[in-house]
């Protein structure tokens, strides 16, 4: 395997963007015919490494190589001649069009009166039959498969392209396990065929069961490149944060020793509120001190009942009470006043504003509740913002950079201290460690148990059910927009557990139904 | 109108720094052709200050009202089509005022001609709010039927007619003078000042940025996007009736099909020399300051130069492209680049 020439070098290569030094003095090889994962924590490089590989950002000095080439590379038509192709989080295809004229797009079948669909939707189909796909049809509108089957249509775009580098950003962090376990088996079809494939991924037991060989970045500096086989996952984690894990470990025990008197008026407490199409009537209580987490796979409407718990949308049955008082919350304002306050999932789009600096983007929820009229000072936004960059160890450490200009996990860290800073008594957190890597997350966790410990009511959302257990107190499980049962956490509960209860509600295997969503809305949103 | 830097080199790197640039070599052209261009003179009989550059302050006073009101429009990601329009609504609805009331001198007259006019204004301008915020029309669309309908609201209230009046404390608005300095530059400069100073000093300006860049997680985080937007096409209606009565004040007498007539145009240049993006966000009150009193020194150079009338609108599109080139990020790093590369170059020189 290493005895051919990489197909893929970069020697010394720096990237500067105003405030931060994104890589410095990076190196990195690719060798066909090896799936090659670059680790390290938010902020530490890898999503600028694949941009400057794909042309979308120029490198500052430095070179790259290309099958033994120097390359400059000045856009992303210029890496895909180059053989470079790649799959984004977000699938980057076009939702309205098919399948087939998503993977054949620009690469057409030209007959004499045109494109001749026929033959092009029957070069599409053996492409994906390469892949195992050969049951899905080619006519098929692409946003009525599941997100899953979306990244596999994109691959096998990418090979249609002839590509012999396969970029893979993140392709599971939305996946299941049978999805995932799809996934590599077409990446390890494609390595035995020679392609080089460079895979990110935060999820450790999936690197080790693909990778080759893997590249540790931190803080923008090459740490050293291993293969997978000679490198312990503790060896692994400790070169990627350089800190130890104790303080993650301790949270189980910490957790599970918690006894809760039932009696007393919870903070909230939710009679059957439901929402047309999105979740069925829901019964829920809340305690001060008690984190809740929310267990079910995608689709479950486990982010459903979280808005309506907030005021982002609003219930069309049944009420809500707080602190024993009926309370009806129709507007995110509402759920600020009364000291609630909901880290979205949806970070990009309903999370951050962008253009604002870190400052700005702290302040904007508690300066929102006191109304424009009461503007905070710069002496006290100076102090709010201070206590929450240091508690939450954002970095840069700089609070009039950009937020845009920040790493996935710390523009977390930011929206965790935007919300922090409302002083909220119920905090709802939707996925806050996704695509996030296993340092800032143990941080995260760490702060959700010292707030309930402080007294505070959390709900934890999260895909990786490994996580709901370890934190929550109590675990509500749901399925197909409805809440199917609660279990109280204990040393003897899980994450098999909740499966199994997933699993056993109702007939069809979920795992199976979740494959191939039947309206799509939910995954190609 | 941000708070940091007030030093040179904090002034380049400001958008609006080639819009300087521009009023200077206009000013400068039109000292080539007249010396005594920048001249100021304090007229003996009354002790009025008189000169090019007060004509140029005192014309700029109706855009600096629009621009600033638009660049708050823009800055939520929408825009204003309205202002020319609800220019001459506030001007007929002053004028038939003025004219029914007959009283030459009244100041409360005067007053209620003023207050008549920016309700109306306030009026129209919130009803944009409402189409753009509550029903949801898109502001291109919802200030397009306003500025078509604004002007024939004010054909409807002057029966067609171009009303004129006569009242000395509504003329003295335009045209007076306190302590020798124009009342119309004072009132404007008092006016812009206040708006800076409320945006500013308060969280307004900080949610209007927060909605133009991205108006879910605004709401998500608390802020209520509809009141805000309804608020600011509110005050951009308020600013153009301000602008509709400096323009009918100075003449005494409304031309409905003139008055106002395109000025949404240069209320859009302006914003846009000041450096706010179309796309919202982040907006600059000084900016679009220096951009009304680009567009107001231009509109004087090319009189003074005595460009034809036919060729003005292509004389002025011409340094207006110019500007926006100067100002657009890829020429800025193209700029940029060819500087760095310049050293760069040196310095392999030496080595080899």
């Amino acid at each position: 395997m290493t005895e051919a020439p990489p197909i893929v070098e970069m020697r010394g290569v720096s990237i500067a963007f105003p405030g931060v030094k994104a890589l410095d003095n990076v190196d990195f090889r690719l060798f066909p015919g090896e799936v090659h994962t670059l680790m390290g924590e938010n902020g530490a490089g890898k999503s600028t490494l694949i941009k400057a590989l794909t042309g979308v950002y120029r490198i500052d000095s430095g070179s790259i190589l290309i099958a033994g080439q120097e390359r400059r590379l000045h856009g992303t038509a210029d890496a895909q001649s180059a053989g470079i192709s790649t799959v984004y989080q977000e699938v980057n295809l076009c939702p309205n069009l098919t399948v087939g004229e998503n993977v054949m797009l620009g690469h057409e079948v030209r007959g004499r009166f045109g494109v001749n669909w026929r033959a092009t939707n029957r070069a599409a189909a053996e492409a994906l039959a390469t892949l195992g796909l050969a049951d899905l049809d080619p006519r098929r509108p692409l946003s009525t498969i599941s997100l899953a089957m979306q990244q596999l249509v994109a691959i096998s775009r990418a090979m249609v392209t002839d590509s012999k580098v396969l970029i893979l950003d993140e392709p599971t962090s939305s996946l299941d396990a049978n999805e995932v376990e799809a996934l590599f088996r077409v990446l390890r079809a494609l390595r035995d065929q020679g392609v080089a494939i460079l895979f990110v991924s935060h999820f450790l037991d999936q690197v080790y069961a693909i990778s080759d060989r893997l590249t540790v970045l931190r803080n923008g500096r090459y740490e050293g490149e291993y293969l997978t086989r000679d490198l312990s996952r503790t060896a692994l984690i400790a070169t990627m944060i350089g800190k130890d894990l104790e303080a993650l470990r301790s949270l189980e025990s910490q957790r599970q020793a918690q006894e809760r008197d039932r009696t007393v008026v919870p903070l909230v407490r939710a009679k059957g509120i439901g929402r047309t199409g999105s979740i069925e009537p829901t019964d829920l209580d809340l305690h001060r001190g008690e984190i809740v987490g929310f267990a079910g796979l995608l689709g479950s409407g486990r982010t459903e009942l979280a808005r309506l718990l907030y005021g982002a949308d609003r219930p069309d049955t049944g009420e809500m009470e707080i602190e024993g008082r009926k309370s009806a919350l129709h507007d995110p304002v509402d759920g600020l006043d009364h000291r609630i306050a909901f880290s979205t999932e949806n970070r990009r789009d309903e999370g951050i504003v962008g253009d604002l600096t870190v400052r700005e983007n702290i302040i904007l929820a508690v300066q929102a509740k006191r109304g424009w009229a009461r503007p905070l000072s710069r002496r006290e936004q100076e102090g709010i913002v201070r206590e929450y960059m240091a508690a939450l160890n954002v970095r840069p450490a700089d609070p009039e950079v950009p937020v845009k200009n920040l790493s996935g996990g710390n523009q977390q860290k930011v929206l965790l201290g935007r919300w922090l800073a409302t002083n909220p008594e119920l905090l709802i957190l939707d996925e806050p460690t996704r695509g996030i890597d296993v340092g800032a997350k143990a941080e995260i966790q760490e702060i959700v148990a010292h707030l309930a410990g402080d007294g505070v009511a959390v709900v934890f959302i999260s895909s990786e059910l490994e996580e709901v257990v370890r934190l929550s107190d109590r675990i509500v499980v749901l399925k197909d927009r409805r809440k199917i049962g609660e279990v109280v956490n204990g040393p003897g509960v899980t994450a098999q557990d909740i499966v199994d209860i997933i699993a056993a509600h109702g007939a069809e295997a979920a795992l199976a139904s979740d494959l191939v969503d039947p309206d799509g809305k939910d995954r190609a949103a | 109108m941000s708070t940091t830097g007030t030093g040179p080199r904090h002034l380049v790197r400001r958008q609006y720094f080639w819009g300087i640039v521009a009023i200077v070599l206009l000013l400068l052209v039109n000292v080539l052709k007249d010396p005594g261009f920048l001249a100021l003179s304090v007229n003996p009989a009354n002790g009025n200050l008189v000169g090019n550059l007060v004509d140029i302050l005192r014309a700029a006073a109706p855009i600096l009202m629009i621009a600033v009101g638009m660049s708050l429009v823009v800055a939520t990601g929408g825009i204003d089509l309205s202002v020319g329009s609800l220019m001459v609504v506030a001007g007929a609805v002053s004028m038939e005022f003025l004219k029914a009331s007959g009283d030459a001198s009244s100041g409360g007259v005067a007053l209620g001609a003023l207050g008549l006019a920016l309700a109306v204004t306030a009026l129209l301008g919130a009803l944009n709010g409402i189409l753009v915020s509550v029903v949801g029309l898109q502001p291109f669309i919802s200030t397009l039927v306003m500025m078509l309908a604004g002007r024939g609201l004010a054909k409807v209230i002057t029966s067609g007619q171009n009303t004129a009046a006569s009242n000395e404390p509504f003329r003295w608005l335009a045209n007076g003078f306190v302590l020798g300095f124009p009342v119309v530059v004072l009132l404007a400069a008092a006016v812009v000042v206040a708006v800076a100073v409320v945006v500013r000093r308060s969280a307004l300006g900080l949610m209007i940025e927060a909605v133009g860049i991205n108006r879910k997680a605004s709401r998500m985080a608390g802020i209520r996007p509809r009141g805000l937007l309804l608020t600011v096409y509110g005050i951009s209606g308020v600013l153009a009736g301000i602008a509709g009565v400096f323009a009918t004040a100075s003449v005494m007498t409304v031309d409905v099909s003139r008055t106002g007539y395109q000025l949404e145009l240069d209320a859009i240049l302006a914003v846009v020399i000041g450096g706010t993006s179309l796309a919202g966000g982040k907006f600059s009150i000084g900016g679009s300051v220096v951009g009304a009193l680009l567009i107001a020194t231009l509109d004087k150079t090319i009189v003074f130069l005595g460009v034809s009338s036919s060729a003005t609108p292509a004389f002025k599109a011409a340094v207006i492209i110019v500007l926006c080139l100067l100002q657009a990020e890829r020429v800025r790093s193209l700029f940029r680049q060819r500087r760095a590369a310049g050293s760069p170059v040196s310095k392999e020189g030496v080595a080899a």
